[in-house]
């Protein structure tokens, strides 16, 4: 068995109700979790963008994205590995102000890695960080070493082609002229 | 331009009309009554347009649908209602979807204002559908009825076709819109031809020029895209031996002297083990089945594999490729064509013919021309292929009753059987067989059943009855789910776990529905009484006593190798 590594899908779709389901469904038929999900509108009018990542192998990853595309209004679907994208994820991190108060290292932890403090009252501190996912899990390993967590939550991730073709904008284009 | 108001009922009569549909199955209830209130006017008098076929259950509708679209090529059509009606088309859908079958289903469903309320017969079907369907939508306004249903129509036939299935709110139905025909020719997010790659095409004919033992598996996207003449011109120049698989079987019609039979689990033998033999394995709108490919990890490890699809998502999915064709058959068979060069492959081909005189001696023989003991399923199915006109259209339930007649019946014309490959639904032969009817009324139909499938759709003799459909039922009776105790008794001691079956009086069933009856119960008989049935008008019930405990062979059991393929037991 080929050895499971983390990649990116990146689906576009028009954005009619119910893509999100059929979308998912794949995944669910193959009992594959998704690790992360993120949907939002594109730069092309009309278009939702999908980024989905998941663990699989080569073959597997490669059947689901068929199978995804296969969906009638599915526009395209490709799978990316971490070195073919620009990655980024969030990261909120609500700490007890009398701990973060009490701890001057808290802080400095929190400088360490360039996160920001973006909500300060008596109660709690709420910090934000953009990164890479292992950045932003590594933040938290270590604002939980101090015990001030209260809550922390990471976002799906989104992420951008690395390469020069805007595969989806030239698809569209291209299927317009075949009309 | 000033438009006619008509309600979203209306309009879909003439999205239909529209569409050129002639014949809908169909089943009434409350959330799809406007819809069948217009269909009234549609179906008689000076606006008939359609045929309404009333089934006696919505899962039959679907199989019509089905059956009707297998042989017309058209697109089946079939409306029910909201909640039980629709879920009870599920399977005709995911039948449907693993068949390549494009129908229309159409449901009602509750008002939009009440969706999402657990309404009276309210079921979420999109979100049901979704997974068994080619493509599901809810026609949430009267004005969308047009766009949705045109659309709805393209999706089903085009490319490689399927089940569209449309949720229709009965507020929609009911208001009015201002009507203007739609033609949907285009979705931009949808490629259903892709455009034939010619280096692809290239590498297959060099691979096929070089080949010394090449051997073809056609399906049935052959069918679909109305290729058999190129399928013909194709294997013909290269003198390549094909198989065919259970749902291409009319595909290349069984007296071509290219034809090796069957492919499959229970397929001819010398084509099973050719596939483990052959140097260059060309698949030509077939999706690899574990029906067709046994153990995939020694599946024709040997050959260089070219697959040709419509379907891109079938490359890879099984067999690893080393050429994908990925267009329409009718378009990349052609080209290929073009570059073959001349061959007959004569020492191959004899190769093949060692071993079907094994299969013939062993099973084929001993399965259609028994000496003694009670009647055998192979030889009613050889009497009906001997005596039935070439143009026959076959049709099967699913068991023991379809696999010898699909392997011992005939297939001279194009689109000559139906049958449930992919999903394998029991019950779906009589359904289907009325579909066909009504698709081509003037060829007969021949439907194959078990006593089990039989009574999985049994009301349908109901409709059999009223629209005096000529279905000719063959009910292979004995006693048992058949296929089922032929896996029990090899693979699990023998502990026929409800398998036997209790069964009722046929004779008194048929009297019941007015159809014209008659048993077989003795070798001596059969001749005359298929006779009987075949000129017969009309519908007509021959049950036939079958040994009870007879196997289908040969068999490659589940997960060998196809090369390991038993002629006897």
């Amino acid at each position: 068995m080929e050895q499971k590594k983390l990649y990116t899908l990146l689906v576009y779709s028009e954005n009619v109700a119910g893509i999100l389901n059929q979308v998912t469904a794949v995944f669910t038929r193959r009992q594959v979790n998704i690790e992360s999900l993120n949907v939002s509108a594109s730069s092309i009018p009309g278009v939702h963008k999908y980024t989905i990542t998941v663990w699989s192998n080569e073959d597997q990853i490669e059947k689901i994205v068929r199978q995804i595309e296969k969906k009638i209004d599915v526009v395209k679907a490709n799978y990316f590995t971490d070195d073919q994208l620009f990655i980024r994820e969030s990261g909120l991190y609500k700490l007890s102000a009398p701990m973060v108060m009490d701890n001057p290292e808290i802080s400095r932890t929190i400088r360490r890695f360039q996160a920001n403090i973006i909500e300060v009252n008596p109660t709690y501190v709420i910090v934000q960080m953009h990164g890479v996912t292992e950045d932003i899990i590594s933040l938290y390993r270590a604002l939980d070493t101090f015990g001030c967590v209260l809550q922390y939550t990471r976002s799906g991730r989104i992420a951008v082609t690395r390469g020069m073709q805007e595969q989806v904008s030239e698809f569209l284009e291209q299927r317009e002229n075949e009309r | 331009m000033k438009h006619e108001r008509i309600t979203g009922a209306k309009a879909l009569m003439r999205a239909l009309q529209a569409e050129k549909v002639k014949t809908i199955f169909g089943y009434p209830g409350g959330a799809i009554m406007p819809v069948y209130d217009a269909l009234y006017d549609y179906t008689r008098g000076e606006k008939k347009c359609f045929d309404h076929i009333l089934v006696r259950h919505e899962q039959a509708a679907t199989h019509a649908a089905e059956g009707y679209a297998r042989i017309s090529g058209e697109v089946g059509v079939a409306i029910v209602t909201s909640g039980p009606g629709v879920t009870n088309t599920l399977t005709g859908i995911a039948d449907a979807m693993m068949d390549s079958t494009p129908i229309v289903v159409i449901a009602g469903q509750v008002a939009t204002a009440a969706l999402g309320t657990d309404a009276f017969q309210e079921v979420d079907l999109v979100g049901v559908a979704q997974p068994i369907s080619k493509w599901s939508y809810q026609i949430r306004h009267a004005d969308d009825v047009a766009w949705a249903v045109s659309r709805a129509f393209y999706i089903a036939r085009t490319g490689r076709p399927g089940p569209v299935v449309l949720d229709f709110p009965r507020n929609a139905q009911v208001e009015e819109t201002d009507w203007e025909p739609v033609k949907v020719t285009f979705v931009r997010s949808y490629v259903p031809y892709p455009k034939l790659d010619m280096s692809a095409v290239r590498q297959a004919a060099e691979l096929i020029n070089g080949a010394k033992k090449p051997l073809a598996l056609v399906g049935q996207g052959v069918e679909l895209g109305n290729a058999q003449r190129e399928l013909k011109a194709f294997l013909e120049k290269a003198g390549i031996p094909a198989g065919r698989t259970m749902l291409g079987l009319s595909a290349l019609p069984s007296d071509h002297p290219l034809n090796v039979g069957m492919l499959g689990m229970h397929g001819n033998y010398a084509v099973n083990l050719k596939e483990q033999e052959c140097d260059v394995l060309i698949a030509i709108g077939m999706r690899f089945s574990d029906r067709v490919t046994g153990n995939l990890s020694t599946y024709a490890r040997q050959a260089k594999v070219i697959h040709l699809d419509i379907d891109r998502s079938e490359i890879d999915k099984n067999v690893k490729t080393d050429v994908a064709v990925i267009a329409d058959c009718k378009e990349s068979l052609p080209a290929i064509t073009a570059l073959l060069t001349e061959q007959t492959h004569q020492g191959w081909r004899d190769s093949f013919r060692e071993l079907d005189k094994k299969e013939r001696q062993k099973v084929i023989e001993p399965a259609i021309h028994p000496k003694d003991g009670p009647l055998l399923m192979g030889e009613v199915v050889n009497e009906v292929a001997g005596q039935s006109d070439d143009d026959t259209i076959l049709v099967t339930d699913v068991g023991q009753n379809q696999l010898f007649a699909t392997r011992y019946f005939k297939y001279l014309r194009p689109r000559s059987i139906c049958t449930s490959g992919g999903l394998g639904t029991m019950g779906y032969g009589m359904p289907a067989a009325i579909g066909a009817t009504f698709a081509a009324p003037e060829r007969t139909v021949c439907c194959f059943m078990g006593d089990g499938g039989f009574q999985m759709c049994i009301e349908e003799l109901g409709t059999i009855m009223e629209q005096k459909a000529p279905v000719k039922m063959i009910i292979l009776n004995n006693h048992y789910l058949g296929n089922v105790r032929q896996w029990q008794d090899m693979f699990w001691m023998r502990r026929k776990s409800f398998t036997r079956m209790m069964n009722p009086d046929y004779s008194l069933i048929a009297r019941g529905y007015s159809i014209p009856y008659r048993a077989v119960t003795d070798r001596s008989q059969l001749a005359e009484a298929v006779a009987e049935m075949l000129t017969t008008t009309g519908p007509f019930i021959l049950e036939c006593a079958i040994r009870e405990e007879d196997n289908v062979l040969p068999m490659t059991p589940p997960g060998m190798d196809v090369s390991q393929m038993m002629l006897e037991i």
